[in-house]
């Protein structure tokens, strides 16, 4: 297996983008990767999205962004996985420079979701549960994830609290993130006075609703020490499924999948978590970013809570986490979301986070973990600095 | 999206009669069955009908819901654990959202799920009701 690296990174502001389509989000993205990589071309294309079908009415878009990147001919797959389509787009380019069939690969991720009705949309998201036995029963994903707060908060006695700092904390690091969707604070009590959507999940506990994209160029190290710009070095790379409904899962407390992932991207990074000093995770939920937490090993299982309320995982506290402004500020085109998590431990690794979201104490080591509906799928990357 | 109702029809077995796939080796049941026993990978099975009473393990309140449920809301939905040890989600009819609790026993009951679904016809199937209604 050859190193692979991350060399240049591009993501363009995300947001209700109504003056760019589809493919106009990823060209501005895709242009900006290669041109902070300094790449002269591409050996093949993954374009991580999970519904531009429903969203826009839109699917071979593998081929659609070749061509619109102006490389008709390049090989170019779309990949689906939910939410985790953009991680496992990057997992995919990962395997085709570390298997030696191709030198220079780029990730990409796009979702375009404001070009329809918020019902349309919902109805969208909600394909990635299980329509027969979740859906048709008037499952929601808030609804699904707000089933796994009422259990943790019941066998761990998380609170309100809890959850609402997350929310806190995550729009304080995205205050500082200019391509964020809500780049700005928010209080405790805001949070709590925003509209309920399900029980005990308000509005500002759950992610947005958001047009962007995301790419990086993934190639040898051999390749990125030549182009002499900043890049990482990706150690391990891990996926991991389990049942698409969540009443079946052993434990509604935590994200097995996220576990498998996490145990097979330490194993082929010979790394363990006390390696790691800080993480992009999927908080597409206030409490998925806590229950992640627990499922990674980062803490204990109950006690990623009271450690978030005491500021671990603020920008400088212990052990940072979504430093970017996580999903729930900087916003979560869906297929986008798992790249653009590269995309900030890039920054944060390479000393390139912009204005004051730098963490203290330059970091070597960071991972990222991204994941599809309400568990079924995560993916997990640990990424260096050399 | 219209669909073809053919769609709703194959799940009769379970949405009307609680049919689920019991395996040999394991002895587990699963809802709705399936063809493997994800711990054994058995195929051995046969069909079972689900208890219809059990407890609930964990539920919330949809007070924003979209679409085809804006009318139903608030709802509850929740997830309960039959006597069997099967586990399965529906909503909660028959009492105050605000009255769900874990814990809290229940019964099956045959209802009427949406009105008018993409699959373009009236579709029926399971919610719990309070055990002592």
């Amino acid at each position: 297996m050859r190193n692979v690296c991350v060399v240049g990174v591009g993501m363009s502001k995300w947001g209700e983008v109504w003056r760019k389509s589809l493919r106009g989000l990823f060209v501005d993205a895709a242009l900006e990767a290669v041109k902070n990589s300094g790449v002269d071309h591409l050996d093949s294309l993954y374009v991580g999205c999970m519904a531009s079908g429903p969203f826009v009415s839109q699917e071979h878009l593998g081929a659609l962004m070749a061509d619109y990147l102006g490389m008709p001919g390049l090989p170019a797959m779309r990949v689906e996985s939910a939410c985790a389509s953009g991680g496992m787009a990057f997992r995919l380019a990962f395997l085709e420079v570390a298997g030696g069939f191709s030198d220079i690969v780029m990730a990409s991720g796009v979702e375009k979701m404001t070009d329809c009705s918020g019902d349309d949309a919902t109805a969208a998201l909600a394909m990635a549960a299980d329509q027969e036995y979740e859906v048709f029963n008037g499952a929601t994903f808030p609804g699904l994830y707000a089933l796994m707060a009422t259990a943790h908060m019941a066998k761990y006695g998380t609170t309100r609290e809890m959850l609402s700092a997350i929310a806190v904390k995550n729009h304080k690091n995205g205050a500082k993130n200019p391509v964020a969707q809500y780049p700005f604070e928010i209080t405790m009590e805001g949070v709590e006075k925003s509209v309920m959507i399900a029980d005990p999940l308000h509005i500002l506990d759950c992610s947005p609703i958001t047009d962007g994209a995301a790419a990086v160029i993934v190639t040898t190290e051999e390749i990125a020490k030549k182009l002499g710009k900043p890049y990482i070095k990706v150690l391990g790379s891990g996926v991991g499924t389990d049942t698409i409904q969540l009443a079946q899962r052993a434990d509604m407390t935590a994200i097995k999948a996220a576990t498998i992932a996490a145990e097979r991207a330490f194993k082929m990074a010979g790394k363990t978590i006390k390696d790691v000093q800080f993480a992009e995770v999927h908080d597409c939920f206030t409490i998925a970013e806590l229950v992640v937490l627990e499922s990674l090993g980062i803490y204990e299982k109950g006690k990623a809570g009271p450690a978030i309320l005491a500021g671990e995982t603020a920008l400088d506290g212990k052990f940072p986490v979504n430093t970017s402004g996580g999903l729930k500020s900087k916003g979560h085109p869906v297929g986008a979301t798992g790249v653009a998590q590269v995309v900030e431990v890039y920054k944060q690794l390479t000393g390139q986070a912009e204005n004051g979201r730098q963490m203290p104490g330059s970091p070597k080591i960071g991972m990222t973990q991204n994941m599809g509906g309400s568990g079924a799928s995560s993916v997990v990357h640990i990424l260096e600095v050399t | 999206m219209t669909m073809f109702s053919s769609r709703n029809w194959r799940e009769y077995p379970q949405r009307y009669r609680l049919e689920a796939s019991k395996f040999k080796k394991s002895g587990k049941t699963y809802f709705p069955p399936r063809a493997v026993d994800p711990e054994t990978s058995d195929t051995v099975q046969e069909k079972v009908v689900l208890p219809d009473t059990g407890k609930i393990v964990t539920y919330t309140v949809i007070r924003t819901a979209p679409g085809m449920w804006a009318d139903n809301a608030p709802y509850a939905l929740a997830i309960a654990e039959l006597t069997d040890g099967t586990r399965l989600m529906a909503q909660v009819a028959d009492c105050d959202v605000n009255e769900v609790k874990i814990g809290m026993e229940i019964r099956i009951e045959f209802r009427r799920i949406q009105t008018e679904s993409h699959h373009g016809v009236l579709s029926y199937g399971y919610k719990f009701v309070p055990k002592w209604y």
